[in-house]
């Protein structure tokens, strides 16, 4: 009986997104996004380092669909690489937050009363601390601690668990509340009634009703997430060449933009799409899950 | 190239926006403290605030401390006599705890410290001499997202499902979705390259102002935009209103006295993380527009390794955003006296 409900509770919102055309296209866009920058390897037209030093700056054209830069590399390759650092930035980062908020949430919610205060207390101190400024002081203490590797590994991976370590603080916040709301349910009551220990009805009972809530913001933390990376390799502190990501190219095209205006357009351009589909999905989904709060 | 030359207004304006600042904060802790008799709330959020702030201070030492690599190892090697005294100087050859005394004693008087990259020049300096023109841009920007944000949340909430609410949360969605370093570089295309209008970078009179605020702007005038909306939307189903309606009031007082007011409680709410936005946002345009701020500092110093100035920025930024969430709790009281703030 049970199964039966949640079943046809996952169908309605289904049937409700797919009603939905702006986060129907967007969820078109961003799969053939991140199918391109899966695939970039077969999709590119060319290597995302080939350097030609006779066709430097060219502006679009036939043959470079979105020009070349400095180095007389192809633009259009260069984004669909960036696309795979950007995208596996983004959705990694924010798995990695979710799995940290999900348990430190469900543990504060769950326990409540002195645990919840320390708990809630730390996350409040986080807060005091703007989100890009954080994330340069965690990549700072990661940049030294990790002596042993290369400098642009190193600027990678920190930016990665700089990322994660930031990210969490959200989905606890939003997860703890959850996990507060649903504790008073007579489901809840009834498992711990007959003795179900606390992980099950945890993982088992709660995690399953509060999916929904933790997606959306799992729609809207990548963005979130795609957006700092580029900030913090536009101001030089991110991802270093050889890698290339939507911010790095721009930053590149930001020294040429009186010139080669195309340069910084076309990656920023693909990046605002794609949080634009980003944010377009997670309202969809939300209007899905939670149609009571339609507006 | 030919500019608009506003200079002359730069001194009254700003005074104007400063005093009128200053005054007003002033004026809502005096109100709440003895007008309310909130005095023990308003002592206890000081002390909370103050408690976070020490935290951070703690943190940020510990963490930076902890590194492996002095500052003074980077450039060509430096005879050990000269180290050694520069490492006297700086404290630096004590053990970490009497490291950590001395910062805090003299962060309680306000000394942060000498920067270690620009010797001889203190923290408090530096920090004093850029922090007018983040704090500015800051300000403006804010205020235009609250003058860009309430007007076009509230049409789209009162013009629900018509084409005036589509489009209107259309340029939201978009304004949220927009990186800075694209805005910039197109504002500054159109204005500066095309049009010949404005400046295209630093940070001198109101002209130079009005690319940085508004790309700075423009994200959280989207996010108040947003939120106004959903507010007004659920305020405009509320008994009151119908009541309002019933009595055969104009549609434009309903909205202005009854809907707006109560609907931008939660707009208020929304400053303080709205305050982290635009600080966040601030490092990407000063870059952009070269905003001799503190943005700039703060990545320069993390490039330097300048111990000294990345804790100084940071707990001044932890400051601000303190300060700021203070603010909108009192201000939160002020304009709902359903809210009693002293339990």
């Amino acid at each position: 009986m049970k199964e039966q409900k949640s079943k046809s509770l996952w169908y309605d919102s289904w049937r409700r997104l797919k009603k939905n055309k702006a986060a129907v296209v967007s969820a078109v866009f961003l799969m053939i996004v991140c199918f391109c920058a899966y695939f970039a390897d077969w999709i590119a037209p060319y290597s995302f380092e080939a350097q030609d030093a006779s066709k430097i700056l060219l502006s679009p054209g036939a043959e470079h669909w979105l020009g070349t830069d400095s180095l007389g590399r192809d633009l259009l390759s260069r984004i669909i690489y960036g696309a795979q650092m950007s995208m596996a930035v983004g959705i990694f980062t924010s798995l990695a937050s979710l799995v940290m908020g999900v348990i430190y949430g469900a543990i504060s919610g769950w326990f409540g009363g002195r645990v919840d205060s320390i708990m809630m207390r730390f996350i409040d101190i986080l807060y005091t601390i703007p989100a890009l400024v954080l994330l340069i002081l965690v990549m700072v203490l990661f940049n030294s601690l990790a002596t042993e590797l290369d400098p642009k590994d190193k600027a990678l991976y920190g930016t990665f668990v700089a990322l994660s370590i930031v990210g969490w603080v959200n989905i606890a916040r939003l997860v703890r509340g959850q996990v507060l709301q649903e504790k008073q349910m007579l489901y809840v009551e009834a498992a711990v009634s007959i003795g179900v220990p606390s992980h099950q009805i945890l993982t088992k009972h709660i995690l399953p009703n509060i999916l929904g809530p933790i997606i959306v913001t799992l729609t809207f933390q990548i963005p979130a997430n795609v957006m700092f990376e580029s900030f913090l390799s536009f101001i030089g502190l991110g991802i270093q060449p050889p890698y290339a990501s939507w911010g790095t190219l721009a930053a590149d095209g930001w020294r040429s933009l009186r010139t080669y205006p195309h340069i910084i357009i076309s990656p920023g351009v693909i990046l605002f799409l794609s949080m634009l589909a980003f944010n377009l999905l997670g309202d969809g989904l939300r209007d899905a899950f939670d149609p009571k709060a339609r507006k | 190239m030919i500019f608009f030359d506003l200079s002359e207004f730069e001194g009254p304006i700003v005074d104007f926006a400063n005093f009128s600042f200053v005054f007003g904060i002033i004026g809502l802790f005096v109100y709440q403290v003895f007008a309310k008799k909130m005095s023990y709330y308003f002592l206890k959020r000081l002390m909370g605030a103050s408690f976070v702030l020490f935290i951070i201070a703690t943190t940020t030492f510990l963490m930076l401390r902890l590194m492996p690599g002095g500052p003074f190892d980077s450039d060509k090697a430096l005879p050990p006599e000269v180290l050694a005294n520069i490492e006297a100087k700086y404290h630096l050859d004590k053990p970490m705890i009497e490291q950590y005394m001395y910062y805090l004693g003299d962060l309680v008087q306000g000394d942060l410290g000498e920067s270690y990259k620009y010797i001889g020049r203190s923290v408090t300096d530096i920090i004093s001499e850029s922090i007018p023109n983040s704090l500015k841009l800051g300000l403006y920007s804010l205020l235009l997202a609250f003058l860009l944000g309430i007007p076009l949340g509230a049409l789209a909430g009162a013009k629900h499902n018509t084409i005036w609410d589509t489009s209107a949360m259309f340029m939201a969605i978009s304004g949220v979705a927009l990186p800075s370093f694209l805005v910039g570089p197109l504002l500054i295309l159109f204005f500066t390259f095309y049009l010949n209008l404005l400046p295209p970078a630093l940070w001198e009179s109101p002209v130079h102002y009005i690319m940085p605020v508004v790309t700075l702007g423009l994200r959280p005038a989207a996010i108040i935009a947003r939120l106004t909306r959903s507010s007004v939307l659920d305020t405009i189903h509320s008994d009151f209103v119908r009541t309002a309606k019933a009595k055969g009031l104009s549609a434009s007082v309903v909205l202005f006295k009854h809907v707006l007011k109560n609907s931008l409680i939660p707009v208020v709410t929304m400053s303080g993380p709205l305050v982290a936005n635009i600080l966040s946002g601030s490092f990407v345009v000063e870059l952009i527009f070269a905003v001799p701020g503190m943005g700039k500092h703060f990545v320069q110093s993390v490039t330097n390794r300048d111990y000294p100035l990345i804790l100084g920025v940071t707990l001044l930024y932890a400051a601000l955003l303190v300060l700021a969430n203070l603010i909108v709790d009192l201000l939160y009281a002020v304009i709902d006296p359903r809210i009693r703030l002293s339990n």
